[in-house]
């Protein structure tokens, strides 16, 4: 293969990880005041943070609110300072905008949303450094300021990116991995269960591969999963302390 | 277990770019020594030997690893004759970071140094770590490198260190290692004449530059086989007018090897040269004489028309070198005890090479390999080194091996990992193979082969329907069956590509249980198929395609001989011969249908050797003789192909191996049509069909091979036949066989397209899974360069291999003299064919040290005339043919007008023979 040489004989990738290793995960929750939920969340040099608000009453028009369940309402942004390349504007462009969806999607999958009927729950999501899984460090970040909001979810939703690069599936793509142009898979995972959020896939991938990828990217969130699972224990522990308990 | 650590990066691309990124330092890297309990297990795969044999070396008499740097690693690794891209080497040499031996580059330092730093923290930690390991049986690591500065330091730092050339005359036990080492070091030129001959080459950045401006163009180095003061350049690029760069003269060659990458300044138009018609030889033994070059070069500027003025240049710098390890023969130095002697390299645009060797005695009069290391400024001759000894000059074995090296045909014997992947014997026809089969083995199948062949890869047969059509099949070896996409024995198949036939020997594609035994469709015992069955009418039209994966049982393997005669004889009834004479009846209509299409009938004279059967040197030539039975044969495999072709095509129409032949430009006629016009005979180009149709008609009654001949020169018209991907070309048609589509299905033994197509095949009757490189454009359009290649070269090897064995012939036979014909005339000399042994050759009319000869061209009519007797295009000569073995590593075959008899040209016939008999062995003696 030209260029860039992802994989290297004795089986270690362009920064130094092996196929099914993650990149160094850091998170905290709670890192605002005024918001109902917060998060930060870093994935290498990918970082990100969430708010969430809610659930509320619908803001703007009352016309949207759904009799049965809530609307969740995600936003995406990046800063504009994030890539290489400084951006024009940090939201509202087409990447945003799909990015939101999915983000939407994801979390109505995992959120109870039918114990709040007619009310609205936002979700801001920004990030801060692009380096690759953009999608999975939002979701990951968003999780836990779900969770810091105190809104009920039917599990963690865990996401993680995967890669296919000569015969071997490459878990958690950073921008490097990506800009390659090799078949990239993003997958949220709800742990406990198994089952999946969100799947989506760019560039064409063998059928016979794909089972090899979507395993390593379901590994990959099921590791993501304990990281996060301690964050949120160490939160908790910290926060009893603080009320007194 | 990670660590990370961020660099900041800045770089400049158009903008200024930020780039950052993380870098995980490991500490589960272990030291590879299999003996290190410390790092037990951390490191799988290739590991150092547990107990470094013993080197023998004075320097370090205590066991020890060798730690060589980058540089020393990139320039020696050619040594063990690997012809790797250097840049795929370069690559692997990344170093995966491990904690400990991690260092960063500090303030003023530049790239290079930190490099050199890390290795010597690298020996340092691996010295400590080994001494760690165990202190009885103290292993040391020791470094090896050529830079002076990082050797010193080392050693200030404790390290064992030495040069590359230090430690290698250090090692007693194998003094010859010497020779193959690359000699780099800048002392070994100190010798040569302190003169520069060269200008110096710009610098790569430079050079792009230059090519983005236009001031320099890039093009492939194509040295000329005549005259080795004189080279083109073929231009990459669009623009049509400027293709090929003259460059002409040893300064302006620039050290430039044939078939690199070089970028050339134009020189302005008063300098622009012609192409000289002048053949010359480096034979210069002194390496001072530059001065007699240059009169040389001069001696090549002939006057000539403006009109004939090529675009002259310069080499000014090399983009990329391609060299590879040469064979050749060495010169020996006149000077006694002189370790330094030139080679000369069987391939002459090649320069010759200067290389240091201590055994130039046994080296002599052999064929050996030489790698090419650098060529100083200073030097006439590039420096190279010894490399591997082929055996004697003149052995059948060895020209073998040489023919085969310089057409790079993979021909080394299967790797146990390959031959892992064949099925086990005695093998069988299993439940599972059954499955997605269908058992034809009731039906009376039989072969038609030439004499000898072991791989039989096609069967056929015919049968009545009880409706009245004929059911016709053709039933290939189903050689896909046993070689699985992707293990070892695939991936080896596709680096062959074909199969190589030379005269004597056969180089497999495929390992010979397979060629011939599992795949071969022997009679009397099942094989797998893969059949192509269809329902034909009596007219031949097909009514129904099926294809499927089967079981047949040949009932008989036939040659075209005995097929011929089974047809023939009126005694014969059995079911054999009738399916036989139903076959040829239908391959008479096809052919008729093929041919009224505007398929061309092209000829090209073959021939085959008669083989002694101990010392298989060639007893006697032959023509191959075409019988009724061979085209019987050929039709349905045609049929079999097209058949396929549009299968496959229909199912992948972006992933379909075809083949194609595109039309030749009208401008390749050109030669043919003037022939032809010059015995009154018309020959239309515009289409296949009127070309085969005037070809037909070109008789003439007085001289019945004339049609043949003019085939011949047909077939040089044509272009060469490509395998490529239905998505990546809109052109599909095949021009020779007039066909809209065409792909290979027939011979998957000696075939890997067939392979590839009896895959898709199988997929698209739902026979066999896919594999995603099946379905992968790009990679199919890959496969299909390197069969193109392949073939490519296995044709030319092939065409070596008769030339030798012709020579051979030859050699045996003595001098003959033979009737030929006249293919083409040139200026000085005329192409002739001997149809009796489908030879052609060259007779020159100007000679060295004899007076030249007056000689008329005329390019209109295609004719030479020679004081006064006019040669035309398909005249009737008579030839001598002698083998010329005055160059010991290019024996030749030399051509010698006899009739018509022109005074101070020919000799006669009978005395001259003897003449030239006596001096010629008198001459060889004194060669000895």
């Amino acid at each position: 293969m030209a260029g860039l040489e992802l994989l290297s004989d004795q089986g270690y990738r362009i920064d130094g990880r092996r196929a099914g290793e993650l990149r160094k995960i850091q998170a905290r929750m709670g890192v605002f005041a005024q918001a109902d939920g917060s998060a930060y969340i870093e994935q290498g040099n990918t970082k990100a943070l969430a708010v969430v608000y809610g659930p509320h009453e619908i803001r703007g028009s009352r016309s949207r609110a759904l009799p049965d369940r809530a609307l969740v309402n995600c936003q995406y942004s990046s800063a504009t300072f994030s890539t290489g390349e400084r951006k024009r504007r940090p939201h509202g462009d087409r990447k945003s905008c799909e990015m939101g969806l999915q983000l939407r999607q994801t979390f109505e999958a995992a959120i109870l949303t039918q114990l709040h009927p007619r009310s609205q729950i936002d979700i801001y999501v920004q990030v801060l450094q692009a380096d690759g899984g953009t999608y999975a460090a939002c979701v990951n970040a968003a999780t836990l300021a779900v969770m810091d909001a105190g809104i009920p979810m039917r599990d963690f939703v865990c996401a993680c990116s995967a890669g296919f690069v000569d015969g071997t599936a490459l878990s958690d793509l950073s921008h490097v991995e990506e800009a390659a142009g090799g078949p990239q898979l993003a997958l949220a995972l709800l742990p406990a269960s198994g089952q999946i959020a969100l799947l989506e896939m760019d560039s064409r991938l063998h059928e016979d591969h794909l089972e090899q990828v979507l395993e390593a990217a379901a590994q990959a969130a099921r590791d993501v999963h304990t990281l996060l699972d301690r964050v949120v224990r160490q939160h908790v522990q910290e926060a009893s302390i603080l009320l007194g308990d | 277990m990670l660590k990370s650590k961020t660099f900041l990066k800045k770089t400049r691309a158009g903008g200024v770019v930020k780039i950052v990124r993380e870098h995980y330092l490991r500490d589960d890297i272990g030291c590879g020594a299999p003996a290190c309990a410390a790092c037990d297990g951390a490191h799988a795969g290739p590991a150092l030997e547990s107990q470094p044999r013993d080197q023998a070396s004075s320097l370090c008499p205590w066991p020890h690893y060798l730690l060589p740097d980058t540089n020393v690693l990139l320039h020696q690794i050619i040594s063990a004759w690997k012809p790797g891209t250097w840049a795929s080497v370069a690559s692997r040499l990344r170093p995966p970071g491990s904690l400990e031996t991690y260092i960063e580059q500090e303030q003023g330092e530049n790239a290079n140094d930190r490099n050199d730093r890390a290795i010597r923290v690298a020996a340092k930690w691996y010295n400590e770590h080994l001494k760690k390991m165990s202190a009885e049986n103290q292993l040391q690591v020791i470094l090896i490198t050529n830079d002076k500065k990082n050797k010193e330091k080392a050693v200030e730092e404790g390290i064992p260190a030495f040069t590359c050339e230090e430690y290698v005359k250090s090692l007693t036990a194998n003094p010859e290692l010497i020779d193959r080492l690359a000699c780099l070091s800048e002392e070994t030129n100190e010798i040569e004449s302190g003169k520069i001959i060269f200008s110096e080459h710009l610098p790569l950045s430079k050079l792009q530059q230059g090519i983005k401006s236009g001031s320099y163009l890039q093009g492939t180095f194509r040295a000329s086989r005549e005259n080795y003061l004189e080279a083109t350049v073929w231009i990459h690029g669009d623009k049509e007018e400027e293709k090929e760069i003259l460059i002409q003269g040893l300064k302006h060659l620039n050290r430039a090897i044939h078939e690199d990458i070089v970028a050339v300044e134009l020189l302005p138009k008063s300098q622009w040269v012609a192409p000289s018609s002048v053949v010359l030889h480096d034979e210069g033994e002194n390496e001072d004489d530059v001065e007699r070059d240059e009169e040389r070069q001069l001696a090549l500027k002939t006057a000539v028309s403006e009109k004939m003025l090529r675009p002259t240049g310069r080499v000014v710098g090399i983009i990329k070198r391609n060299w590879r390890p040469y064979c050749g023969m060495l010169s020996k130095s006149g000077i006694k005890e002189s370790r330094r002697h030139l080679f000369t390299p069987a391939d002459k645009r090649i320069p010759r090479i200067r290389i240091e060797t201590r055994q130039a005695s046994t080296l002599e009069g052999r064929r050996i390999i030489v790698a090419v290391d650098g060529w100083p400024r200073n030097s006439r001759y590039p420096n190279g080194h010894f490399v591997k000894n082929l055996g004697d000059v003149g052995e059948k074995e060895t020209e073998t091996e040489v023919l085969l090296l310089e057409h790079d045909v993979p021909h080394q014997p299967f790797s146990q990992a390959v031959l892992s992947f064949l099925p086990k014997m005695p093998w069988s026809i299993t439940e599972n193979d059954m499955k997605n089969r269908e058992d034809l083995r009731h039906l009376c199948v039989c072969s038609v082969d030439p004499p000898g062949c072991t791989d039989i890869d096609d069967a056929l047969h015919c049968r009545e329907l009880s409706n009245g059509n004929l059911e016709v099949g053709v039933h290939i070896a189903d050689v896909s069956h046993f070689i699985r996409p992707g293990n070892a024995l695939d991936q080896e198949s596709a680096r062959r590509g074909t199969t190589v036939y030379l005269c004597e020997k056969r180089i497999d594609m495929v390992p010979e249980l397979l060629s011939s035994n599992l795949c071969s469709l022997r009679s009397n015992v099942d094989r797998l198929a893969f059949s192509c069955i269809w329902e034909m009418n009596h007219n031949a039209e097909i009514l129904k395609t099926r294809f499927t994966k089967s079981v047949i049982n040949s009932k008989a393997s036939l040659t075209y001989a005995e097929a011929q005669m089974r047809i023939d004889s009126a005694a014969m009834n059995d079911d054999i011969t009738t399916s036989l004479r139903g076959l040829n009846k239908l391959a008479k209509i096809l052919k008729k249908g093929r041919i009224e299409k505007g398929a061309l009938t092209l000829s090209s004279p073959e021939v085959r050797f008669h083989m002694d059967s101990e010392t298989h040197d060639p007893i006697d030539l032959q023509t191959k003789e075409l019988r009724e039975t061979n085209s019987m044969v050929e039709e349905f495999m045609l049929l079999a192909n097209i058949s396929v072709a549009k299968k496959i095509h229909e199912e992948f129409s972006e992933h379909a191996l075809l083949r194609k032949h595109p039309a030749p430009p009208p401008s390749n006629y050109e030669i043919l049509v003037k022939a032809a016009k010059s015995k009154n005979l018309e020959i239309k180009t515009d289409t296949a069909k009127s070309l085969a149709d005037s070809l037909d008609q070109a008789e003439c009654p007085d001289f019945p091979y004339l049609n043949t001949l003019l085939r011949i020169l047909a077939t040089r018209c044509m272009m060469q036949a490509v395998y490529f991907c239905s998505g990546m070309d809109n052109d599909f048609h095949h021009y020779g066989l007039a066909s809209p589509i065409y792909t290979h299905f027939t011979s998957p033994i000696r075939r890997y397209a067939d392979i590839i197509v009896h895959r898709l095949l199988a997929v698209a009757i739902g026979a066999d899974s896919t594999y995603p490189e099946l379905t992968d454009k790009h990679k199919l359009s890959d496969i299909c360069k390197n069969l193109n290649f392949r073939h490519k070269m296995a044709q030319y090897a092939q065409r070596a291999s008769v030339a030798f064995h012709t020579q051979l012939f030859f050699k045996s036979k003595g001098i003959v003299s033979e009737e030929a014909y006249i293919l083409f005339v040139r200026k000085n000399a005329i192409v002739v064919l001997i149809p009796k042994y489908g030879l052609e050759g060259t007779v020159f009319f100007e000679e060295k040290d004899k007076p030249k000869p007056q000689l008329t061209y005329d390019d209109e009519i295609p004719s030479l005339r020679i004081e006064g007797t006019v040669f035309h295009v398909f005249d009737k000569v008579k030839v001598k043919i002698t083998l010329d073995s005055s160059n010991l590593q290019h024996q030749k075959i030399r051509m010698a007008l006899v009739e018509p008899q022109i005074p101070g040209i020919n000799i006669p016939p009978e005395v001259s023979d003897m003449d030239l008999n006596g001096s010629g062995r008198k001459k060889r003696k004194l060669d000895k």
